[in-house]
């Protein structure tokens, strides 16, 4: 415990799981995807990425399943389904 | 060199001869030289200072602690009012343990709005977690700052320092003062260089949340440091005393160390009462110069052999019928089982003058104690018959 | 992030894309994402409200400023979800002191690094919520750009003190419900119009000045950029919606900011050395309805009341955009 708080550690929230949050799960569909980037942009969580490839996906280790990435995506390439637990 | 100056303007070479990189301050009288001398120092380029001139005391007290997070040396002073607008960031200084060195010249608080002396101001601050040295002449200003930032910065202790001198009866009169030179400055302050500051190179989080699970830890941490303070007040007093040889320890005992009536006081008032006991017979005094971290150890030595006990201070805790020192030594004579009358002199507030005759008056109170009459446990001196 | 070239021709892609509806400007679109830093500066993890706009608004701006930054932190929702000791969601260095002075501590900083010779290296980047600006931080965010400090302010609004429940702030919109302007019988929410922030920035004469929102990363990141770059103080007021306070499904947070924009609730421009831009101009002017339909906090408004916010919008719109409301 450094002294007055100060965390050394930066960006040590990944810890913090927060896909225990989701209710929905984004399944991306590659077949409908234009490559748009919006996903990716408007995520909060920062969890979406894209591979070498093109495929983009969520971390489902963060991704608290707002859905933000489903709606804004153009093409309906998203779609969010029930987190089966 | 010995040269003739304000209260003021010796606390402004202090700044000077320690190298702040950043002052943030607001006028307020009677602090307000202070930060003309400094701002008229940085315009000359006698100083190498950031000078932010701020809209507020909440925000300078808030830009010296982004400044010092930021790894710079920083000073501010303020006063009453100031003092009392800054509460909320003073206790984040301090918790966020950042070493700042602050005057304060003591000043009434309102209301009525009142510009003249007491010691209420930086009293309502004393469980803020501030170091708070009160000093009795413009020479022991100086040096005082000079040494604050050596405490404060010092990795066992990281905590602000607020040098408390009063308002007008040292910061607006001339006295002779022993400035030092630089060079030996420079030799006892080295650069302020912090473990961890505010920096790209390796981030760190400043401020971060602290939830019941983690807080009271914080706390302790704080307390922990206090204590070290203490040593390291004495410590930096003593190194400071064998280079400019000049010291004041964490109080002063003045005349008969056998008298069984002693003086207790902070600041300025000093002067006067030692005068009053140069007179007098069997009675001594005790000047505390720290005041946080409270020297109880050595204050119950002082107190040593006393059967009444008069602290004579300018502030009234409101409520408790009395002034906020003479409660904390009633405690510690608790703790070290000093079996002593504490008697509580309430004066000088809101500038009113304290005369000798007062000083004279208090020491008659405590002379009727010892003798075992009955006396109020406080007394207000100099105070005017008014109409409840 | 690697973007494809050919360019599709979905009608839909249109109302995502920022800069206008011809397919040409989407592929515009898609090239400037592609300049946008893959580095995430703000950490996944934090503990932000799902779907919340102003934990993006946090992700774009460091996006924008790099990892050469400071960044100071008033107390509020972004505070309060990204640091719970010991963890931290910033991989900038941070520091958070109280509510009313972010840009009180962002001034210290600035002259820390002046006095310390690091000033040509390291930007200091103060944010605010809309309660940490426009009210109680409002002092010392005028004195800090009335000095002239180098460094970028950005207040995220979400147009109420979200942190502490909901409550209005000055910068709540005409007519919306918080717990402290609730509508009852006698009151139709909150009786006053939004604060006019960035006019009042404008004022203090200060280099540069916009608006943004979330839902239009590129302008915010883009306004981002370009107050880094400008030498002394500038101010950004990014619209970012919150799902709790206005009563918003999670998903829909990009889509109402986005709203908020096409019906001239909020207007998207920029104020550089004292020369006014529209950054965006709607090409379809939206009823303010639409926009208001969509969050709880409007869903008590009568009729009349939305024709006081149309007007309103209007009239703004007449101002900015020096035409009538098209049809």
């Amino acid at each position: 415990m450094k002294p007055g708080a100060v965390i050394s550690e930066p960006g040590s929230t990944v810890r913090n799981r927060t896909g225990g949050w989701r209710v929905f799960r984004p399944v991306f569909d590659m077949k409908r995807c234009i490559d748009c980037g919006n996903c990716w942009i408007f995520c909060p969580e920062c969890c979406v990425s894209r591979s070498e490839e093109g495929e983009y996906s969520a971390n489902l280790d963060y991704c608290k399943g707002c859905g933000i990435c489903a709606n804004e995506c153009p093409t309906e390439a998203i779609s969010m389904e029930l987190e089966e637990k | 060199m010995r040269e003739m100056l304000h209260g003021s303007k010796a606390v402004a070479k202090a700044v000077k001869l320690c190298d702040v990189d950043v002052v943030a301050a607001y006028p307020i009288t009677p602090q307000t030289p202070i930060v003309e001398y400094i701002a008229q120092m940085v315009a000359d380029g006698e100083l190498r200072a950031e000078y932010i001139m701020v809209e507020s005391e909440h925000t300078a007290m808030s830009a010296c602690i982004g400044a010092s997070a930021t790894g710079a040396r920083t000073f501010t002073a303020t006063s009453s009012q100031g003092l009392a607008y800054m509460h909320e960031v003073l206790w984040i200084a301090s918790g966020m343990r950042l070493p700042i060195v602050m005057v304060n010249a003591n000043r009434a608080l309102s209301a009525p709005i009142n510009i003249w002396n007491d010691q209420s101001d930086s009293m309502a601050e004393r469980d803020s977690g501030w170091v708070q040295i009160y000093v009795e002449t413009n020479q022991e200003a100086l040096d005082s700052v000079i040494q604050a930032y050596r405490i404060a910065e010092d990795r066992e202790v990281l905590l602000p320092v607020m040098v408390c001198m009063d308002g007008f009866v040292l910061t607006h009169t001339m006295e002779p003062v022993d400035v030092p030179q630089k060079e030996e400055v420079d030799r006892f302050l080295p650069p302020f260089e912090p473990e961890v500051k505010l920096d790209p190179e390796e981030p760190v989080t400043m401020g971060a949340l602290g939830e019941p699970q983690w807080y009271m830890e914080f706390r302790k941490q704080q307390d922990v440091a206090m204590e070290r303070a203490l040593h390291k007040v004495k410590e930096v007093d003593a190194e400071f005393s064998r280079v400019f040889g000049r010291g004041y320890g964490v109080l002063e005992k003045y005349g008969d160390d056998d008298a069984e009536v002693v003086l207790l006081t902070l600041g300025s008032l000093a002067g006067t009462i030692k005068d009053v006991v140069d007179g007098q017979e069997n009675v001594r005094l005790v000047r505390l110069r720290l005041f946080r971290p409270l020297p109880e150890e050595d204050i119950a030595e002082a107190l040593r052999g006393a059967s009444v006990v008069g602290v004579l201070e300018k502030d009234i805790a409101l409520g408790l019928g009395e002034g906020a020192l003479c409660t904390e030594v009633k405690k510690l004579c608790y703790d070290y089982g000093i079996d002593a009358r504490v008697l509580s002199f309430v004066c000088g507030l809101g500038g009113r003058d304290v005369r000798m005759e007062d000083v004279e008056h208090a020491i008659q109170v405590c002379r009727q104690a010892a003798r075992g009459e009955k006396v109020n446990r406080t007394t207000w001196l100099g105070l005017r018959e008014v109409a409840p | 992030m690697k973007v494809v070239a050919d360019i599709p021709s979905y009608v839909k892609c249109r109302h995502t894309c920022e800069a206008s509806l011809s397919a040409s400007r989407c592929f515009r679109f898609r090239q400037l994402l592609k300049e946008v830093s893959d580095e995430e500066l703000f950490a996944s993890g934090h503990r932000a409200c799902s779907g919340c706009a102003c934990a993006l608004a946090i992700r774009l701006a460091l996006k924008a400023a790099g990892r050469n930054v400071i960044v100071t932190q008033p107390t509020g929702c972004m505070e309060v979800v990204s640091t719970p000791y010991p963890e931290t969601a910033w991989r900038v260095p941070w520091i958070h002191v109280a509510f009313e002075n972010s840009a009180a501590v962002a001034s210290g900083v600035e002259a820390a690094l002046k006095a310390l010779g690091k000033k040509d290296r390291v930007k200091v980047l103060a944010f605010g919520g809309d309660g940490g600006t426009v009210d109680i931080g409002f002092q010392a965010l005028s004195g800090a750009l009335e000095r002239g400090h180098d460094f970028v302010y950005i207040c995220y609004d979400n147009e109420a003190y979200m942190n502490t429940g909901i409550q209005r702030s000055g910068s709540t919109p005409y007519g919306a419900a918080t717990t402290t302007s609730p509508p009852g019988r006698e009151s139709f929410g909150n009786r006053t119009f939004k604060k006019d922030m960035p006019r009042i920035a404008a004022a203090h004469g200060i280099p540069y000045v916009a608006t943004a929102s979330v839902a239009f990363p590129l302008d915010y990141m883009e306004k981002v950029k370009k107050a880094l770059s400008i030498r002394g103080p500038a101010y950004i007021h990014v619209h970012a919606s919150c799902t709790p306070g206005w009563g918003i499904r999670e998903e829909k947070s990009i889509e109402v900011l986005r709203l908020a924009v096409d019906s001239g609730m909020w207007i998207l421009y920029e104020v550089e050395h004292g020369r006014e831009r529209v950054t965006y101009k709607p090409a379809m002017k939206r009823p303010v309805e639409e926009y208001l339909r969509l969050q709880k906090r409007f869903k008590h408004l009568t009729d009349e009341h939305i024709a006081v916010l149309q007007q309103y919008v209007d009239e703004r719109w007449k101002e900015v955009f020096g035409e009538g409301p098209s049809p």
